[in-house]
């Protein structure tokens, strides 16, 4: 369980994310899957029963060509804010919202496996281990020693890289400090982002990059009517971006998989 | 040997025909207890349930039976509390279908859930918030409930009432019958409520979120109230089933009718309340969240007829048959409308799981479809085919219909009147 951290500033984590800059090279995928130890793909899984805790979807206008036009939008969990959804679900308090940084944590350990929480996540942002995590032999070498992997039959999702804040707490406490650095807690998406599209930080600090854009004309968030408070803000300075934020349009249309 | 477990003045079918009787279930018990195997052990990627479709058709199923099983506890709070003594007819039946139902429910939750040694975790660590574990508390102690208002009825069997300890036994519960009846009235209430509040409190799914009386959404009691209602419908449905297999009368018909008219009274106000809601969440909620209820019934084949189905030929038909007292007198329309009750119910339960799964909620995600793999039909079966065993073994050997025998009697004095009236024409 995650702990309040006591004597600290308490943080509001977030996130800001700028597609008209992402390009979609899934960078921020692989670095997800690297850093949490996202076992690779069993060969019997498809789009709908992978393990994908950030995924860039592409999105477009709805039009034909010539005025067609694209954006790839990184979905992960938003970290909702108010009576989260997930948190609300959770039979056994295997779902915790940290009071110190907002963050929205899941436990494997106590995960009974019910999906009840996938069932009230509006961004589909949960995804459940149908198979046992397996490594191709040697591949185990590359796993992250700071990151438990998931055993089958729970639930997982992204946590802002909690091995991290881990990492950037215990560096801080060495060095007699309460607060953790910037510069030591990034989650690995931003790092791997190669045009910078990903920002992370503290949304309650109005110095940071973060607070800055999520207070921009720009910013929207997904299903905001919803009221769960997402922490992600997205940006984009084209109005039909803006839209794809907002309740599905009437589009009877049926296809066999997602993104 | 089999003879001596009958008891006495009923009239049972031989032993070999018995087994009979009882091949293709136990059949179909193997076929499904080897597909629940393979989900246990191979996980649950045996299932087509996806990341997206989190719920499938066990979540579906178990919200149906649970529903139907609900006649159990309805008939006890008709009979013990507000005294309907024709019902006592009924009652050992009614309290063996709901054990079935909710024991079935419970067996495939256990395969449903991906790690099913951790389900005790749910009683150490509960959320309180949750609705799942207000579900979780009350079926397993309602279960408890049905365990200890179905021993009674196994010690009345003819041999276990040769031991004097088993009849002391059996009649200090008996004492007890009001106090269950009382109990298991107030748990179900709750846990029927519950499994609507599931999908209720769901605000990251307008589909199924609904406006909140107190601190639960109206599915809490649309789901008290439908269940309450269809429960007596089944339990007079698969009482006219079982007259049909065993060919014997088995209740008096009033007793029948009158199920079919308390379902028909608590269905009435089941289905006007249930529009009432229908029109606010349409409305006011869904609007309110951004998403336009027509968009709801604009993937096929999830069109509008879904809501007329649920509400017109599943709700206010069987409801207009029931409260008529000549079209109750016909057996014909009696079952009928006692079985579009419980289509109802189960459509129901199936638009608030499959279709709250299938409808997207972002923009850019799609409408998606699901079929249940022959593993999740089989554990499924298994429940069914554990139904009809317990059922039947508990036909056979216990008196599941107290005025069996006498109505027995009274048609055995009736036939030679009748034949000697039709020999004399």
């Amino acid at each position: 369980m995650i702990s309040e951290n006591k004597g600290n500033k308490k943080a509001r984590y977030g996130m800001s994310i700028d597609v008209d800059r992402c390009t979609g090279c899934g960078g921020c995928m692989v670095a997800c899957a690297s850093e949490n130890n996202v076992a690779p793909a069993n060969p019997g899984a498809n789009d709908r029963k992978g393990l994908t805790w950030i995924r860039v979807f592409k999105v477009d206008n709805g039009q034909e060509y010539p005025n067609k036009r694209s954006v790839f939008v990184p979905m992960m969990c938003q970290q909702c804010g108010e009576e989260t959804p997930c948190y609300l679900a959770c039979p056994q308090q295997a779902v915790d919202v940290d009071p110190s940084t907002g963050i929205v944590g899941q436990m494997p350990e106590r995960c009974l496996g019910c999906r009840y929480c996938m069932a009230a996540c509006p961004y589909h942002a949960r995804y459940f281990n149908w198979w046992d995590p397996v490594w191709p032999a040697g591949m185990e070498k590359t796993m992250n020693p700071d990151v438990a992997p998931r055993m089958r039959g729970v639930v997982e999702k992204c946590n802002f890289c909690h091995g991290r804040w881990h990492a950037a707490r215990q560096k801080a406490a060495a060095s007699g400090n309460r607060v953790l650095d910037p510069a030591d807690y990034v989650p690995a998406c931003v790092e791997a982002c190669p045009t910078g599209a990903i920002r992370f930080g503290d949304l309650s600090d109005a110095s940071t990059e973060v607070a800055r854009n999520s207070k921009t004309p720009d910013s929207f968030r997904m299903l905001e009517k919803l009221g769960t408070e997402p922490k992600i803000y997205y940006m984009s300075k084209r109005q039909w971006v803006k839209e794809i934020a907002e309740a599905p349009k009437l589009t009877p249309q049926k296809e066999p998989a997602r993104g | 040997m089999d003879k001596d477990f009958i008891a006495r003045g009923m009239q049972r079918c031989s032993t070999g025909k018995f087994l009979l009787w009882l091949f293709p279930w136990v059949a179909l018990l193997i076929f499904g207890v080897y597909s629940a195997a393979l989900c246990l052990i191979k996980g649950l990627n045996q299932t087509n349930m996806d990341n997206r479709f989190a719920f499938g058709a066990w979540i579906f199923l178990d919200l149906t039976v649970i529903a139907l099983g609900a006649g159990a506890f309805f008939t006890g709070f008709l009979l013990y509390i507000l005294k309907m003594k024709e019902l006592k007819a009924v009652i050992n039946s009614a309290v063996v279908i709901g054990f079935v139902c909710y024991s079935g429910a419970v067996v495939v939750l256990a395969v449903d859930v991906g790690q099913p040694l951790r389900a005790w975790f749910t009683f150490w660590y509960p959320n309180v918030h949750s609705m799942l574990t207000e579900v979780t508390f009350c079926i397993s102690c309602y279960l408890m409930v049905l365990l200890i208002e179905y021993i009674p009825i196994v010690l009345k069997n003819r041999k276990l009432r040769e031991i004097p300890s088993m009849l002391v036994f059996e009649h200090e519960l008996h004492k007890l019958i009001y106090v269950l009846a009382a109990v298991g009235t107030f748990l179900s209430f709750f846990h029927q409520g519950s499994l609507g509040g599931l999908y209720g409190v769901l605000r990251g799914r307008p589909f199924a979120f609904r406006e909140h009386l107190g601190i639960w959404p109206s599915t809490f009691f649309l789901f008290i109230l439908s269940a309450a209602a269809v429960g007596p419908s089944f339990i007079l449905l698969t009482t006219w089933l079982v007259e049909k297999i065993s060919r014997k009368k088995l209740v008096p018909p009033e007793a029948l009718r009158l199920l079919g008219r308390v379902s028909g009274m608590l269905l009435s106000v089941y289905v006007l309340l249930k529009c009432v809601d229908t029109l606010i969440w349409m409305n006011r909620t869904s609007m309110v969240r951004g998403f336009v209820p027509a968009q709801y019934y604009a993937f096929e084949p999830f069109g509008e007829w879904v809501l007329f189905a649920e509400l017109v030929l599943f709700g206010i038909v069987p409801a207009a048959i029931l409260l008529v007292p000549k079209l109750r007198e016909k057996t014909g329309w009696l079952v009928s409308a006692a079985a579009m009750a419980c289509c109802g119910v189960a459509l129901n339960r199936f638009v608030q799981t499959i279709q709250t799964m299938a409808l997207p909620t972002l923009s850019f995600d799609k409408f998606l479809m699901y079929t249940p793999s022959w593993q999740e039909i089989g554990a499924f079966l298994m429940v069914v085919a554990y139904g009809v065993l317990v059922y039947s073994f508990s036909f056979r050997y216990f008196e599941l219909f107290p005025q069996e025998r006498q109505l027995r009697i009274e048609s055995a004095a009736a036939k030679p009147q009748h034949e000697t009236a039709v020999g004399g024409r």
